[in-house]
């Protein structure tokens, strides 16, 4: 099939960008979307022009890095579905695409689709793990864990960091890759102990990054790969309010 | 070049506890005094760069991705192997390291593999203290499972996807640090060179991907946590920007390169669907549990599967290998497949698949059952294939997956040059010819957590402070090497893209140095690499500047490195005339066709060192004795 991309270029982080429009031919519906668009790089390289820069690493819809607003939607139109999984069998021959990159304050643009996601590496860095160091830990077994409890860790723990909650939400709130976090380590005993004081640190660091508030609009859920539920919102609100109240520990 | 294993003395069962309270100490006050750079921010390196930060040295951490959490260890689906004996099977330290110097084909280092099968408890422990959520039974406890055809069920698992969370515990583990200012994270950073002075690894050069600024950073030692070499062949389970460059610019630098020719091909993967491929997929080997593997008894039989009745089917590797069937190690496994579609019996567009079917698994313990136990494996095929899985079999195809070779290292993990050391898939050291599943991630985090914080201490309190400062003249000439590399890469201005040469080499390398190897491909090879990479000087089409986020740069560069490497590979392949593990040379087998290993003449590692541009390497060996697992015919049947 023939398709028409009308893809976001920006030269630099000062760039002002725009969109430019080239012509995808002789494309199979076998290809992933980020095959796609290594034929249309091909091209441009072969005529002597800057490829489309884009993130790109494991393409098996694991390691996050690929990302991609596909006319509007993060990863396009597949649902729970990163854009290097997302196969051209779904769209049809003489189609428009748009392609832009994420948009939020917090994830500012490096070239063309590249954004600068490391604002959720700081997040972590405030809270978002157990403080224990290596060697000492008691046998494994030592700590029983609620298979239920296990699972919903691992439910919130399959996030990949990708950052198309916060390209989807009308106010680039991080909510949904936060609450994540604090539901994984907080579903299990081992994450008991600094329960208040993660949630808070995770809580402070988000404000601090520029991402936006939460206005309940699911959005996140939608767009969410791993399709991780927007009910760890809520468990993360209930965490956040008891932890206040406990106050300062 | 001088290879000294440093195995310490006495009994195997011993040597390492033994050796622990006798290496050097740092003392904890100047421990801040020692500056340590850590390549790659994967298992082995995230474990070990935030181990180290916790002990106290000052590290930096570098990591081409745009975050530690990307780095490929996150792909891995399986599990993890420990000698836990939860399972009460009958599991043992012992028995753990029994079966991984045997599955790697007696090609391995005994006290090395040792080592890793007794530190293997001690990582489960450490990763269920970090939040890891591993499978639980309903009592809570975690859950194990059999892996890989072994015989004990050891291996710990989240659901397929346990080198993501295995990845992530020690990510947050690194991230604390980086919180905390121990560690310094350069991410979208790509080490381009190491800088040796007086003969110790006493820093690096490394390009800003995103700024294009080339700088140097001086220590006091340097850690390489770069991976495998998979990619050379193009299409590998690999992610794209997996790369040999680092290790590969060591080498050039002194550090030995140990059996570039033990690759490992998983039998297991999603077929090539044409020739706009830029990956290939791997499906976990767990599916062989339950799958069937078969083609048709017919070439050219071009029936839909359903219609092709069992009278005309060959379950091929139930018929070969009656006592372990379709769960034979990976190498076998992929080897049969090969042979069927070599005979003209493969199926699917080009005839390179064979049918893993799940049709009797389905109908003996239902579809609800084979959906709880693969149905994210099952999706996934789906997704790139648009096939379903529950009706039709899959097919699959062997591809490149990991590599067991890599830069020598001696029983502390360094590497020939004082200073570096090598963790992870990037050294060579604990598989052998062959990994069994699951061991890969016990490797990587039995390297980073629990061996290189005690050997490179040691090796600190011993070579003291390198006095290394970015201003010496090691440090400007190392950069301004990679400064002008770049502007050649650059100034070439010619018509044919990074990737189509990336292409042309990983072909040649899967026809001769891929799943079988013979003496007259590997030569037709060694003819043809040197002739890709001049036309890759003459005609390299780069376009943009050095200045700036420059993807097609970066692919350039790596696979200038690529188009090197390969021709190690193959002249490493050519010279071991045995079969062994990963490595088939089809002059080398059994009249039934089964790998005919030579104990005589090859039970050591090929190590080679490089001996300058143009010139053959020179090539050197370490002897490997086997004095607790006696080398046998690996025999499946």
């Amino acid at each position: 099939m023939n398709l028409t991309l009308k893809v976001w270029r920006q030269a630099g982080p000062s760039d002002r960008g725009r969109l430019v429009t080239y012509e995808a031919k002789h494309v199979s519906p076998d290809m992933s979307f980020l095959e796609m668009l290594d034929v249309v790089n091909e091209d441009l390289i072969a005529r002597g022009e800057d490829p489309i820069a884009f993130d790109s690493d494991c393409r098996e819809g694991i390691c996050g890095a690929c990302s991609c607003m596909i006319d509007g939607v993060p990863h396009g139109p597949d649902r729970g579905t990163t854009t290097c999984q997302l196969h051209m069998r779904h769209f049809k021959d003489g189609d428009t695409i748009t392609i832009e990159p994420w948009r939020a304050r917090a994830f500012p643009v490096l070239k063309d689709l590249v954004v600068d996601r490391s604002a959720f590496d700081r997040i972590i860095q405030a809270g978002g793990f157990i403080s224990v160091n290596t060697g000492g830990a008691p046998d494994a077994n030592l700590i029983p864990v609620p298979k239920p409890d296990a699972d919903k860790a691992f439910d919130a723990a399959a996030c990949i960091g990708c950052g198309a909650c916060v390209a989807a939400c009308k106010n680039a709130s991080a909510m949904l890759f936060v609450s994540a976090k604090v539901a994984h380590l907080g579903y299990l005993p081992q994450g008991q102990s600094e329960r208040d004081a993660r949630v808070r640190n995770l809580v402070m660091a988000m404000d601090a990054q520029g991402f936006g508030a939460c206005t309940n609009t699911y959005d996140c859920e939608a767009a969410c790969p791993k399709e991780i539920p927007a009910d760890f919102i809520s468990r993360m609100n209930r965490d956040y309010r008891s932890a206040l109240l406990k106050g300062d520990a | 070049m001088k290879l000294d294993s440093a195995v310490p003395s006495g009994p195997i069962e011993t040597k390492w506890d033994r050796h622990r309270s006798e290496m050097k100490l740092v003392n904890p006050a100047n421990k801040r005094k020692f500056r340590v750079i850590v390549v790659g921010s994967g298992l082995a390196g995230a474990s070990a760069a935030a181990s180290l930060a916790e002990l106290g040295y000052s590290v930096h951490c570098l990591c081409f991705q745009d975050s530690p959490r990307r780095a490929h260890s996150i792909a891995a689906q399986g599990g993890i192997n420990a000698a836990k004996n939860y399972s009460n099977d009958g599991d043992s330290v012992w028995r753990l390291f029994y079966d991984t110097v045997k599955g790697g084909d007696y090609r391995a280092r005994e006290a090395n593999v040792y080592r890793l099968a007794q530190v293997s408890v001690n990582i489960i422990d450490q990763c269920v203290a970090q939040g890891v959520p591993f499978a639980r039974e309903y009592g809570g406890l975690l859950e194990n499972r059999s892996f890989g055809g072994a015989q004990v069920s050891r291996t710990f698992y989240a659901r397929g996807q346990t080198g993501q969370q295995l990845l992530l515990g020690a990510y947050q583990a690194l991230e604390r640090q980086i919180g905390l200012g121990a560690v310094k994270m350069s991410a979208r950073t790509e080490m381009l060179d190491v800088v040796v002075r007086g003969g110790r690894a006493v820093g690096i050069v490394a390009r800003d991907l995103v700024t294009g600024v080339i700088s140097t950073h001086s220590a006091d030692a340097v850690v390489l946590a770069t991976g495998g070499y998979g990619n050379a062949f193009f299409l590998s389970t690999n992610a794209k920007g997996c790369n040999v460059t680092a290790a590969w610019r060591a080498h050039k630098r002194g550090a030995g390169f140990a059996n570039p020719c033990f690759t490992q091909i998983h039998p297991t993967c999603i077929p090539v669907s044409g020739d706009h491929q830029s990956k290939l997929t791997l499906m976990s080997e767990s599916l062989r549990n339950d799958g069937r593997v078969w083609v048709p008894k017919t070439a050219q039989d071009r029936r839909p599967p359903s219609e092709i009745p069992e009278s005309d089917r060959d379950y091929y590797l139930e018929r070969r290998y009656p006592s372990f069937g379709n769960l034979v190690p990976r190498d076998v496994a992929s080897r049969a497949a090969k042979a069927a579609c070599d005979s003209g019996l493969g199926v699917g567009p080009g005839g390179l698949g064979v049918y893993l079917d799940f049709g009797d698994s389905i109908r003996r313990l239902g579809k609800s059952t084979i959906e709880a136990r693969y149905g994210n494996l099952f999706d996934m095929y789906k997704k790139i294939t648009a096939e379903n899985p529950y009706e039709a079999p899959m097919r699959i195809y062997p591809a490149v997956h990991y590599t067991m070779g890599g830069l020598w290292v001696d029983y502390h993990l360094m590497s020939t040059i004082p200073g570096m050391f090598v963790i992870g898939e990037a050294n060579f050291s604990d598989h052998g010819a062959n990994r069994l599943g699951a061991s890969a991630l016990m490797q990587g985090l039995a390297d980073g957590y629990f061996i290189l914080p005690y050997t490179l201490g040691n090796y600190l309190a011993q070579a003291g402070n390198s006095q290394a400062k970015e201003d010496q003249p090691e440090f400007v000439a190392a950069a301004s090497d990679v400064k002008a590399r770049q502007d050649r890469l650059l100034g070439i201005r010619g018509k044919r893209s990074p990737d189509s040469f990336h292409r042309e080499l990983g072909k040649l390398l899967w026809d001769k140095c891929g799943m079988a190897r013979n003496a007259a491909g590997l030569k037709e090879a060694l003819a043809k690499i040197p002739a890709i990479r001049a036309e890759f000087w003459q005609n390299l089409a780069v376009p943009g500047t050095g200045e700036e986020l420059n993807i097609s740069l970066e692919k350039a560069g790596r696979v200038a490195d690529f188009l090197e490497f390969g021709e190690l590979m193959c002249r490493d392949a050519l010279v071991r005339e045995e079969s062994c593990g990963g490595h088939f040379r089809e002059e080398h087998q059994m009249a039934d066709g089964e790998a005919k290993r030579n104990d005589a003449d090859f039970s050591h590692a090929a190590v080679w060192e490089y001996t300058g541009e143009g010139k053959e390497p020179n090539l050197h060996k370490e002897s490997l004795t086997f004095e607790h697992v006696k080398p046998s015919t690996r025999s499946y049947k």
